[in-house]
């Protein structure tokens, strides 16, 4: 495998597996939004790698920029960067509220008082 | 002309009404006559959009006038024009009825947010059935589920909270999936507008790229629309939220990710046969039958009953996808047939449970006993909408199954045209259980004297019944739509 080569794609999987580990093994409702950025973040990787080309620059019409990295992913990945951050914020203050009805942000907790219930 | 720009206008109007809402937080009455107008305007634009889509054929809007594929494309064709009027009729007939069952279910310093959310909502799934454009179906996918979360924590329960933290993680990994999947069409393709993405896809269809895109899409939609084994976050969110956001949700937040599905499998893959390189067919069917049966007999043993309409919710969406999988005119005419007969039933369903629940403040079935004498119209209205969930003739139920059984009979695959009709089965045990508690069983002693509900409820409630009968008899008008837009997905009408 050559060097960097698909380096970038190795890591997004490695971010996105980890991110989605995290989302499912993790009881705290708070880890979980970490493991789910963290999945988002590995899509950010994805998008931004895919675009760049070696010695690329930005698309400047001049003579002496000849090689462009294509500036449409990260527009998207800009938006993509919204929607986690309102997603952590939406999850974020969920939590406080389940925290406030609860008593705890542990799952397992929260299971055992919805059973009793 | 305004018309011209009916398209993104339908979207624009609910957008903006929702901000407004906002700003007029103190007077809910105000919050509602404008999330009333808003809905209303989008039923008359969705009904206008939909004449002129079958007068004169796909209507191709360009937003700011950017020439497409640059620009984001509105494109609305008999099959979106078909979504759009499902999803603006159910709200423009939710909120009348949201008035009085919102101020019974939600704390009186929230009621602006569930009117502020309902309009985002609304401009969300619009904006998904009328893109042409793949990421930009992303950003409406996105402002359909947060706004959906939202309204979902607005119920009383404590277990709303936690219902709605699963939607978030189980709705945004969903997502996530999608952007994935179109990041790899956009790799191979360099394009993001859906028609443009058809004509490029079959050159390089046979990519390990594409292949994985399809698998990400798949996957991540069928986490949007609660295909089976990917429900888990529905019956919690449907059983705990207030009831107007279960009836409006449960009959449009689902339908529109079904329409994706459609979307991505007919259109924007529908050079690259799919279905003959992979197993979709084989998986989709094997999903759906599961889905059916499991929703369906899981729906039987559920005491609440808003719960176990949650459940066969699941195992409707098992009928769509079935329909989607024959990937035959007929098929997919069935299932999109189902997706509007299902809207209608599920929404009345729905409702009568917030008629229930605005009386008695409970929607478990034992509490439901001798319900049928105190509240009649109400349960008379359960009965009909729950014989047309499980099928029977002169309900829209039978209608869409009978193309679906067709459907199946016409590939020769008799063994399938049983199970649906053995799974609507299923559906007499779970809503008799409702009829016989309800009918059959005295009045319980000492229980407090209950009325009819009002008529601002079971006037939209009745609505929507009359609706399900109507178009169960005269399902002409449907199919003709329906078969027509099928037609144009199969018939590569690009």
């Amino acid at each position: 495998m050559q060097f960097p080569g698909l380096f970038n794609y190795w890591i997004a999987i490695v971010l996105m597996m980890a991110g989605f580990y995290m989302v499912m093994a993790h009881g705290n409702l708070i880890k979980k939004i970490v493991g789910l950025n963290v999945f988002q973040v590995s899509v950010f990787v994805f998008y931004i790698s895919m675009s760049k080309i070696k010695g690329g620059t930005a698309p400047i019409l001049e003579p002496g920029f000849e090689v462009y990295s294509n500036p449409l992913p990260s527009v998207l990945i800009l938006t993509a960067i919204v929607v986690g951050v309102a997603t952590t914020a939406l999850a974020l203050a969920l939590i406080v509220r389940i925290h406030d009805a609860y008593g705890t942000i542990e799952e397992d907790e929260i299971n055992a008082q919805e059973s009793e219930s | 002309m305004i018309s011209v720009h009916f398209p993104v206008l339908l979207v624009l109007v609910p957008l903006i009404a929702a901000p407004i809402c906002l700003l007029l937080r103190p007077l809910p009455g105000a919050t509602w006559a404008i999330a009333t107008a808003a809905s209303w305007f989008c039923l008359y634009v969705t009904v206008s959009l939909l004449f002129r889509v079958l007068d004169s054929g796909t209507i191709s809007y360009l937003l700011g006038n950017w020439a497409a594929p640059w620009g984001i494309e509105y494109r609305i064709d008999l099959l979106n024009a078909f979504v759009l009027v499902i999803i603006a009729a159910i709200g423009a007939v939710v909120m009348p009825y949201a008035r009085a069952s919102v101020t019974r279910e939600v704390s009186p310093r929230r009621i602006y947010l569930f009117y502020t959310m309902f309009c985002l909502n609304l401009a969300g799934l619009l904006g998904i059935a009328a893109t042409g454009d793949a990421f930009n179906l992303f950003v409406f996918l996105e402002i359909s589920a947060f706004s959906g979360y939202t309204l979902i924590s607005l119920g009383r329960d404590r277990r709303a909270l936690t219902a709605t933290y699963r939607y978030v993680l189980m709705g945004t990994v969903g997502a996530t999936f999608y952007v994935i999947g179109i990041g790899m069409l956009y790799m191979m393709t360099g394009t993001l507008n859906m028609m443009d993405l058809a004509a490029r896809i079959p050159a390089v269809a046979q990519t390990r790229t594409i292949h994985a895109a399809l698998a990400f899409l798949t996957v991540g939609v069928g986490l949007k629309l609660a295909m089976f084994p990917l429900h888990t976050w529905l019956p919690n969110a449907y059983t705990f939220a207030p009831s107007a956001v279960t009836a409006f949700l449960a009959s449009t937040a689902t339908k529109v990710a079904v329409y994706v599905l459609i979307r991505m499998y007919f259109t924007v893959f529908g050079g690259a046969e799919i279905f003959e390189m992979f197993p979709v067919r084989e998986t989709l069917m094997v999903l759906a039958l599961a889905g059916m049966f499991a929703g369906s007999f899981v729906a039987i043993f559920q005491e609440n009953c808003k719960r176990m309409l949650a459940y066969s919710s699941v195992a409707q969406v098992g009928y769509m996808v079935l329909g989607i999988s024959f990937a035959t005119v007929t098929g997919l005419a069935g299932g999109m047939i189902h997706l509007f007969n299902h809207a209608l039933m599920k929404c009345a369903l729905f409702l009568v449970m917030g008629c229930i629940f605005y009386r008695i403040s409970s929607v478990k079935i034992a509490d439901m006993a001798g319900l049928g004498k105190r509240m009649p119209l109400t349960m008379a209205a359960f009965v009909v909408a729950g014989l047309s969930l499980i099928g029977v003739p002169a309900t829209v139920g039978f209608v869409s199954k009978w193309y679906l059984v067709l459907a199946a009979l016409e590939k020769g695959w008799w063994p399938i045209a049983a199970l649906i009709v053995a799974s609507s089965l299923l559906a007499v045990i779970y809503i008799w259980r409702v009829v016989e508690v309800a009918y059959f069983r005295p009045v319980p002693e000492g229980a407090p004297e209950v009325t009819e509900a009002p008529l601002s409820l079971l006037v939209p409630t009745w609505i929507m019944v009359l609706a399900s009968v109507y178009f169960g008899i005269d399902a002409s008008r449907t199919f003709e739509v329906a078969h027509a837009a099928a037609t144009l997905l199969i018939g590569g009408g690009k």
